[in-house]
This record gives structure tokens, sequence and C-alpha cells, in this order.
């Protein structure tokens, strides 16, 4: 057994892998940028090596110097996890040629399942279904066309090299090919180098359903059954189950052999996974799904497959990686219950899955499910790298008791200082179409705002987010000599009256008895209202008492309750006077990120909606424009500047 | 320490009795309250909100941390004065904390003719800087006023404790290093416009606020220039162009935002040092205050069950228990804060007064603050005390009181005449707080026996000159006496004039005391000097 381990990643998946290593007895070397100095996965090893600044290309992505991290801490083995250089065959290569094991699949086989068309067809030819599609060099236009109208529409335009949606293009009608093909080709090659495609059938309703596969270094491989990650936004998975709903045993075994007949054609050994595209148009069958590609990692799902099977993959990476055969064979395999993932993501689900980034001043996560988190409270999510917050799963007898228990964890997750997505994955959860199986990758496009919308806040939330703003809850537990820090608005005579401002409207509260009367935006209230600390509150309203939980810092106040957060803004009652006259020629980042470039100097004239600078929020590109013409009176950032929400960047005074 | 016992039934007839009594005399209290807070009505305050002003009371809230207690003083002042004209006498005025520093604040209510100064509205405003120099209290002036009330001028400007005595009191406090804040929130015309200009720190709200000596009128009237008041005193000009006041606001919110900050400013008080225990809630339910004191006051009762809903667990050490029982002197504590009482339990004697002396020197001592429950029908009297020496026994009590130095507070709880109101700490000994209940009285004596006294005389005379006076006539004689005693001795009456600094539900009194108390120790305390006491 290997005795010491560099995990060359980060976040979740670091944490992860350090806690099973842990477990084994296996001393855990991390590695970090200067962004994750810090950082959760740091805490969590026994040792730490720094690689680098923050950005990933220049730290995580860097091989030789991880390999020199890992030679330096003595570490015998790297573990890459998912993502970075976990499918990089030449770091796999490299890594080998350092002396060091690589606990993943030969670089072979990394690079026989890297390249998608290559991979398809030697596929088919291990007798793997695949989907009727051109996956050859062959990429004149014309030709691709012909193709495309040979498949019948609609039909898929892929990047060779791709993944994560990049490069993809969904095409309709014969119309559109050529544009479509030529957006995604440039996409391709700006994004991966390489601007070939292939074009495939597209499979209207579509389940995403992947097997996880297993081989050692001695010939066995096993399956350990499906996944299903139909569940997807903008080609990106947030939930996974396993078993997936409607499977048949039929069709099990036909995909695990499949999965297992594709691994080993490319002579693979550790974690795999196998993706399969199911036509679930008239449900799931068994002549009807597609491979679509191999993960030749560890999967961010794979703690699904862990809870239904009952072990621990990264062990199994592990004791593959120091040469052991598989702790279990196929006949000893099997499926107990449900589980389900969802992913916490730092995301604003309402404004189109736009990823959000801040300092978590509370995190506060399950204890009721299995949490693989990467961040704790007080971290910050940065723009650098993946803005997953943790991973929550869920195991239980049945798929509904899995998914009930899911919902129920994600109600009670409280995160202020970014936006997340718990309220989403939790509604997501309860949908109708999902609670009855009937998932596949659009669902999300189509259930669209009845999903992302939060509804309004109630005038409970109002009242607390009120009340957490003035301090208003203190039990009345005053020190002794300080009458004074009471909150309960004691008067001798007549009715004490408080009032908080917030963007979108105040909150008037008249005290009341023990409770405080409050004239919110969204109407009356009358609640007794009582802190215990720690943003603990219980809200009382006519007898009946709820706990909730309301913080605030500066002037953003968060209310969680009932499943729901809320966050209100404080509008600053000293808020400068003088500035305010003149915030109509003011430019300001609309979301923190980093600055890409300013196109204008300081004292140039602008036009309206010229381009004063650009900002990189995300991996999306966002154009600043002069919301006035004029003269660019003050101009207050640079390229690479990492700029906050809200940020005045410049300023255009009109002439 | 010992616990106090309680001998209330609350299911008694007479606790009962005493309860409905005590009621009906809140109820009255709370009905002229409520009338006083209304200030200049619904009419004048909608005008008032109209202009985009935040109402008085409305500009006190925002101003206070919130949900903080405030320790609103003589908000009875000017009832049944000027015709109903002056509710709260045109100012709120009060203790709270402010950016978690007590002050006392004033607060000119513009819908009482437009915060003109009545007489009595001088003598709060007096009373009230006077509770924040002898406390130490830093001054925040919310001013919105016209200045003096001009049919009272003879009783507002010229005397010692008129008008002027207000800025004499911002310069003298200022010099102590007591902080003088004001926010020009509307008018600050004639001598008014030396509240700001006499503060540390001024505030103006733009397009409102307006400082000038003399006023557009004035201006036109003196030399034939018209200009706006906005010109010629507004915010702009005063923040931008004379230096009057230092900080432009925006709105009344925004002023009071900054008032806030102008305090948080200060830094922290310092505080008196004072041996601090946990606090600990009364035994006994202190709504049982209302059944304790008789409906009428001439019935004998424990001043000790009130001590035992008052005092932190009801913990009561009693000094010299078996000596001068009729005043109970000891050592309790109020929100873990110690004090030294002296409650009456019946008329004064020698052995009272000289006990209250003896103990009021022994917590000067020991700088425990004293509070006083006043129920006092006077010195005893007689050929027998007065050869006894009760003049002087009563002298050495009144000597001491006058000179502790130590914080004194004062709670009338029911009677309140002739010197036993010098000797428990009345209005002229200056206690740094002096609260009444609703069914107390306060009067050189007592009604009837004023009636009884003149009556006397009266029949004396009448007789001498070899007259017959009637039963009919003379209870004729004795009904406007006893009549004009009870509405002058009333708390009403005596709360209108600030004999005290506001009448309060009993069932406050401990949270009222706890507030004093502890606002009155920012300020240090001076050894006390005794004058002589005559032996």
């Amino acid at each position: 057994m290997l005795r010491s381990v560099l995990i060359a990643n980060r976040g979740e998946i670091a944490v992860r892998i350090a806690a099973t290593c842990r477990r084994l007895g296996i001393r855990t070397v991390a590695v970090f940028s200067d962004a994750d100095a810090g950082a959760m996965h740091v805490a969590a090893c026994d040792e730490a090596v720094r690689i680098g600044p923050a950005a990933a290309a220049e730290s995580y992505l860097r091989g030789e110097a991880i390999i020199a991290a890992a030679l330096a801490a003595g570490a015998e083995a790297i573990h890459p996890g998912y993502g970075f250089l976990s499918e990089n065959a030449g770091f796999a290569e490299a890594v080998g040629a350092a002396g060091l094991v690589w606990i993943g699949p030969p670089s072979g086989a990394i690079r026989a399942m890297g390249l998608k068309d290559a991979a398809k067809a030697r596929m088919e030819a291990a007798g793997v279904p695949i989907v009727p599609g051109w996956h050859g060099a062959e990429q004149d236009a014309r030709f691709l066309a012909g193709c495309a109208a040979e498949i019948g529409f609609p039909v898929l335009i892929k990047a060779r090299a791709g993944g994560g949606g990049k490069g993809m293009r969904l095409v309709e009608r014969a119309a559109d090919f050529a544009e479509a093909l030529e957006s995604a080709a440039r996409e391709a090659a700006s994004s991966f180098g390489d601007g070939a495609v292939l074009v495939e059938k597209y499979v209207a309703t579509p389940r995403h359903v992947e097997v996880q596969v297993f081989a050692d270094a001695h010939g066995n491989a096993v399956h350990l059954f499906e996944r299903d990650c139909s569940l997807q936004r903008r080609h990106q998975k947030v939930i996974e189950e396993a078993p997936a709903p409607g499977m048949t045993p039929e069709m099990r075994a036909e995909m695990g052999a499949a999965a297992v007949r594709a691994a080993q054609a490319v002579g693979y050994v550790g974690a795999g996974t196998v993706e399969f595209i199911a036509d679930a148009s008239e449900g799931l069958r068994p002549d009807r799904f597609y491979f679509m590609e191999m993960n030749t990692r560890l999967q961010v799902e794979h703690p699904v497959t862990e809870a239904v099977c009952g072990v621990d993959l990264v062990e199994w990476q592990l004791r593959v990686a120091s040469g052991e055969p598989l702790p279990r064979a196929q006949a000893a395999l099997g499926l107990d219950g449900w589980a389900v993932e969802a992913r916490l993501y730092a995301e604003d689900a309402a404004a189109g899955f736009l990823p959000a980034t801040g300092r978590l001043r509370r995190l506060r996560l399950p204890s009721s499910v299995r949490v693989d988190a990467g961040v704790r409270e007080g971290d910050t999510v940065t723009p650098h790298y993946d803005p997953m917050i943790a991973k929550l799963i869920a195991h239980a007898p049945t798929r509904e008791a899995a998914f009930a228990q899911l919902a129920a964890a994600l109600d009670t997750v409280e995160a202020a200082g970014c936006v997340v997505n718990a309220g989403f994955l939790a509604r997501l959860l309860r949908h109708g179409d999902v609670a009855a199986g009937r998932v596949d990758t659009g669902l999300i496009a189509r259930a669209g705002a009845a999903l992302a919308d939060d509804p309004a806040p109630a005038p409970l939330d109002w009242a607390l987010a009120a009340a957490a703003a003035l301090d208003l809850g203190a039990c009345g537990d005053v020190q002794s000599g300080d009458v004074w820090s009471a909150r309960d608005g004691w008067r001798a005579w007549g009715r004490a009256l408080a009032a908080a401002e917030f963007d979108g409207g105040a909150v008037r509260l008249h005290r009341e008895g023990p409770a405080w009367a409050c004239e919110t935006p969204a109407g009356p209230v009358t609640a007794t209202l009582l802190a215990f600390g720690d943003g603990a509150w219980s809200a009382a309203v006519e007898g009946r008492a709820q706990r909730a939980t309301a913080v605030r810092e500066g002037l953003a106040v968060d209310v969680f309750r009932a499943g729901r957060a809320h966050r209100f803004r404080l509008t600053d009652p000293l808020a400068g006077f003088v500035e305010a006259a003149s915030a109509s020629g003011d430019v300001r980042a609309p979301m923190p990120g980093l600055v890409k470039a300013v196109h204008v100097a300081a004292g140039d004239a602008v036009a309206q909606g010229d381009r004063v600078a650009t900002l990189e929020a995300m991996k999306m590109e966002h154009a600043l424009r002069a919301p006035l013409a004029g003269v660019v009176a003050r101009l207050d950032v640079a390229p690479g500047d990492l700029v906050e929400d809200g940020a005045l960047l410049a300023t255009i005074e009109a002439v | 320490m010992a616990v106090l016992a309680s001998a209330l039934s609350p299911r008694s007839a007479e606790f009962r009795a005493n309860r409905a009594a005590q009621e009906a005399a809140l109820a009255e209290i709370a009905a002229a309250a409520e009338t006083a807070m209304a200030g200049g009505g619904p009419e004048a305050l909608a005008r008032h909100e109209g202009r985009g002003k935040l109402s008085p009371r409305e500009r006190v809230a925002r101003l206070l941390d919130p949900g903080a207690p405030f320790l609103e003083i003589s908000l009875l002042a000017g009832h049944g004065m000027y015709d109903g004209a002056a509710p709260a006498g045109g100012v709120i005025a009060g203790v709270g904390r402010v950016s978690g520093r007590e002050a006392m604040i004033v607060a000119n209510d513009a819908t009482v003719k437009g915060g003109a100064y009545f007489p009595i509205s001088v003598k709060k405003h007096l009373r009230a800087q006077e509770i924040a120099e002898q406390n130490r209290l830093p001054c925040v002036y919310l001013v919105d006023s016209g200045g003096a009330n001009l049919p009272h001028q003879d009783e507002v400007f010229p005397d010692r404790d008129h008008f002027g005595r207000i800025f004499f009191n911002q310069a003298r406090m200022s010099a102590k290093g007591i902080a003088q804040i004001a926010v020009v929130m509307g008018s600050c015309t004639a001598g008014g416009a030396y509240v700001p200009a006499m503060s540390d720190e001024t505030i103006i709200v733009a397009g409102q606020g307006t400082i000038f000596l003399g006023g557009p009128p004035l201006v036109k009237a003196a030399t034939g220039e018209v200009v706006s008041a906005e010109d010629l005193g507004g915010g702009d000009v005063h923040t931008r162009l004379s230096g009057v006041a230092d900080h432009l606001a925006r709105d009344d919110a925004h002023a009071l935002a900054l008032a806030r900050r102008a305090v948080a400013n200060l830094g922290p008080a310092s505080r008196a040092p004072l041996s601090l225990q946990p606090p600990e809630p009364p035994a006994f339910d202190p709504d049982e205050l209302l059944g304790v004191m008789p409906a009428d006051l001439r019935q004998p009762s424990d001043v000790r069950e009130i001590l035992a809903r008052i005092l932190d667990g009801s913990r009561f050490d009693a000094f010299k228990p078996r000596y001068g029982e009729t005043l109970v002197c000891g050592f309790g504590h109020l929100e873990g804060m110690p004090v030294g009482v002296l409650a009456n339990n019946g008329v004064l004697y020698s052995e009272s007064a000289l006990k209250g002396a003896q103990f009021v020197q022994l917590c000067c001592r020991r700088g425990v603050p004293l509070l006083f429950l006043q129920n006092i029908t006077g010195f005893m009297v007689g050929r027998r005390y007065e050869a006894g020496g009760i003049a002087k026994d009563g002298a050495k009590l009144v000597t001491a009181v006058a000179c502790a130095e130590v914080p004194k507070l004062t709670v009338i709880i029911g009677g309140s005449f002739g010197a036993g109101n010098y000797g428990m700490c009345g209005r002229a000994y200056s206690p740094r707080f002096l609260w009444t209940w609703p069914a107390s009285r306060i009067s050189v004596m007592g009604g009837a026996q004023a009636a009884g006294v003149l009556a006397t005389v009266k029949r004396d005379g009448i007789e001498r000159r070899g007259g017959q006076w009637s039963a009919e006539d003379e209870a004729a004689f004795r009904a406007p006496i006893t009549e004009k005693f009870e509405r002058e001795g009333h708390p009403l009456h005596a709360s209108a004039r600030l004999w005290d600094d506001g009448v309060i539900d009993p069932r406050d009194t401990r949270r009222v005391l706890a507030l004093s108390l502890s606002a009155s120790l920012a300020a240090p305390v001076e050894e006390t000097r005794f004058g002589v006491f005559r032996m």
C-alpha cells in the first residue's frame, strides 16, 4: 500500500481524497496557489506546498511544479482528483517518468479517450453502441452539412477535443447549419486549440446515464452500475442519482457490459466513467443508448455510487495504484437503495446561473446527509476556480425518501456573502417531473423561471431583516449596570418606534407588548422576535414560533427561513450626499471580476455606449459602457484589477 | 443578603381596593400622557410631515439606538397650563442611548406653536441640561423652534433661569467636556440661533434648517433688504460660507445618522467605580406594586413590600432595624448596582432622623448611591418631641441629605408633606432624578390638615370677637381649601410644573430607577463634606 500521496487538486475533491488517505494511514501532501494559502484542502492535508500564483494556469495546471512538489515532499504518488491535470496524458507520463505512482489510468487510455471522434471509432469497433454521426477528419463545411442532412435534423455540432459544453451547438434546421458550424469551430479553436468538430444525431429526449467502471492491473474489470446525470443546466450536471430511474435489469446489464468492454478496449486501469446518452422518448430501452465519451478519472458525482454500492472509490483507486487486485468481483457488487447528490454552487440561479464570488461570511451545511465540502465559513469564493462549495449526498432505501431527505437538507443550507443555488436545487428536487423520475437534460431549461424564481420575501422576512439590522432581538439578558443595553424598546409612556431602510423599501416597527408591529413593503406583521446568538432567531406570530436565521454584515442582511434565503441590503444613511448628484455618469462593475481591458484614458471624449472597460467574470466577458456622452473625468481601473461588485471604475462627465 | 418576606395577599379585598385606586390614578395619568405625546395634534403633524420632516418623536426614535430604552423626562410639562396650548411643553426631552452612549436628548416639537418656548418649555430645557450636567451626559439638541413665545416674553427672557441660561449651560458644559451637539431641522431664530452656534458640533438639514439672528421679516423691517430664509441662513450658507454649521444633511434621516456618528466619535464614557454584581429579578412579582399602597394615604402600609418588588432578588440588608423603625434604611441592589435605601414607614421621629443621617453618612463614605422612597406626612409634632429636639434631629437628616455627593434618586410613592419632603431628598435637594407614582400627593401639608389649621385660626379669631361659627360655615370654609390642596398636590399639577421628572407606572419603578442610576454613573463622585450637625 502507498504510504504517501500528493493531491494535485483543491476544493472538495482534495479534502475528500485526504479523508480516505487519513483513514488508511496514508500521509497527504496538498498543493496550493497563493489564492488558496488558507484553503480548506490545505488544512485537510498533513503537508502543503505552494505551487504558484492564483491563476490555475500558473498553479494547479503546472505539472512540473506539482511533480517537483511531490518529490520535495517525499510523496510516493500523485492523485489528480478531477479537472485540472486529471485527464492530461502528458502529465500522467511525466509523473511516471519522475518515479512517482500515477493514481489514474495509463496515459494511453487517457489519450485514446481524449479525442472524441477517434474514441468513438474505437468503441464502435469494440461493439459499444454509438450515436449516428460523422466523427471523421474531414472538416469541409459543405461536407459536414451533407453529413448533417444524412443523419437528419436536429443535429449537434461538438468540438472534437471539447468538453463542458464549449464548442457545442444544437442545429434545428439546415439553414442554420453553416453559421452554427462556424461559431462552434471558432469557439473550439479558442478553447481547445483545435477547431475540428464532429456532427451527431441530436437525441430529442436525452437521458445522461453513465456507468462507473473499475479495472485493475491484473486484467480484472467491473462496473459499479449506473448513475443518472440528466438534470443539467447549460450542459453542466447539478443533480446526480444512482441508480437511474426507470432502469431495467436487462438494460443495466447491457450498459454495464458495454462499459466494461469500452474500458478493456483501451487497456484501462483504475476508476473511469463511461457516459452514455439514452433516448428516453419511449422510456429506457436496451437498444437506445449510445456511447458518448469516457471520463478517465474519478467523477464529481462518484459519491452516489459509493453510497449505493457501499464502497470507497478513492480507497479502490489507492489499492489499484498500489498494485492490489480489485477489492470486489462483479458478482459481489449489488445495489443498496437510492442515492442522490446535489452540487451546491456559488451561483445565481435566478440570473441565468451567473457565477457568484465573495466571502462566505456565513456557511452552515446540514449534518443530516453526507457533505463533501471544499470551503468553510469565512472562506472566499474567488473567480479563479470552479465555484462549487459542496456536494450534498443523500442515501435512503427509496428514491422518494432520498430526494425528500436531500431537499430537506438543502432547506437548511445557510450561505451569506455569496449567492448559492440551494433554493434552486431544493425546488428542482421537488419538481413534479423530477420526483416522478421523468428526467432529461432539457428539464431545467424547460422548467425555467419556476425553478429559478425565489419567491419575494414575506412580511416576516422583512421583519427579521429589520430586527437583525437594528439588533432588536436581545433576550433582555443585560449586563449588570448596563441596563441601557436592553433592546425591548422600553418607554414609561407610549410605544417605541424603530425603522430600517432597505433598498426596495423601509420597515417600520412599533413595540406592542413583547412584540414588534411591523409595517413592511410586503405588508404588516406583528411578531415577537428573539435572538439567541450566532444568527439564530425565533419569530413568533400569533403564538406560533418558528426558527429562522438572520445575520447582518455591513449593509447586507441575510434571512433564512422556511427553506428560503432572502438577501436584503440596507440603505446607508450616511451614503455620500455630494456623490449622489453625479451618479448618472458613473461606470460601475456590475459584478465582481477581473478587468481584462480598459479602452479609454482619462480625458478621452466618449459617446454614449462606448466601451469603457471589459470585465471578465467567471469566464464571461462583460462590456462596461459609457452611460452618457462626455469626457472621462475619472478613471480608477487598470487591466488586471480584481474589482468588487459595484466598484466605481470611471466617471463620465457630460460636456 | 437577607431576603425580604411578603405578607401581601393579592386576593385580599384590601389589595384589590388598593389596586383599583392605583389603576384609576394610573389611567388618569395615561390619558394625560397620551395627550402630551400627541403634541400639536394630527393636523399640525400632517403639515409638519408634509414638509418632508419626520415627526419629533420619530426624530428622537431614529437618533436613539434602535430598541434601546428611552427615559423620557417631564412628559406632562405644561399639562393644564396655557389653556392646554403646550403639550409636553413643546419639547421632548430624555435620556437615551445613542451610538452606545447615554445622552440627553432635547427635541423641539414644531407642531406645538412652531416649537416656540413657553415658560415651562424653558424650565424643561434647563432641567434637561441640569440632568446632563450633573450626570455628564452629552447633549443632542434637535432644533426646530421659532424662539421665545412672545406673549410670555417676560416669563421667558430676562431672569436667571430663563432663556439665556440655556446658552450659559451650553458653554459651561462644553467647558467641562460634556459634548454639545445640535441638529438644525427647522427654524432657529434669534436667541435660538445660539443653540447651534454654541454647540461643539452642528448639523443642518439642507433646504429645511435655518439659522439667523433676524429672520427675513425683521431684516426687511430693519434694512429693507429682501432675502429668502434659505439664502439668509440655510444649510448651504452655513456649511459653505458662514461656518455656523459643520455638516450639511440631505434630510432628517441623514441628519440624525450624522448626529449618531458625532456621538460615536465621542468615544466611550467613563463610569464611576462601583462594585457591581450579577442582576437578579425581584423574588416577588412587581405587578403587585399596584396593590401595596393604600388608596387612603392615611392608612399605614409596609414599605418593605415595595422594596421586595424592586430590589434584586428582593434582597435587603436592613440597617439598625430595631431603632427608629419608621425610617427603613439598608442596602440592596438594582440590576446589579448597589443602593442605600431610605424609605418611610411612618412619621419621622428623632430616632428615625438620626438613623437616616447616620446611614447617609455611611453611604457617602462608601460611595453607595442613595435611593429615597417618600411616603411621609412629616416630622412628629408635639411638646414632647419639640422638647426632645426633633427640629435639630430633622436638621441633621436634612444636612446629611443636602451634602451627600453620591448619586441620589427619589421616588414619591405616597404622601410628600412638609419638612419630610426635605429630609427625604425632595426636589430642592437635587436628587439626580425624582419620579412620582400616580396616586401620590405633594404639598406643604395634607389638605385636611391645612383646612384644619386655617379653620382653627379663623375660629379662634371669630370666638375672640365673641362670634359664633356654625359647623356648616366651617365645612363651607374648609371645602375649598381641601379642594385646592388636593388639586395642587396632585401629580398632574406637580409634574406639569416640573416638581418631578415624571409620573411613572409603579410597575416600572425598578426599570426607571436602574436606568436613572446607570445614567448617573458617568459622573465622577466627589468626596462628601458635611456641614455642621447640630448636636
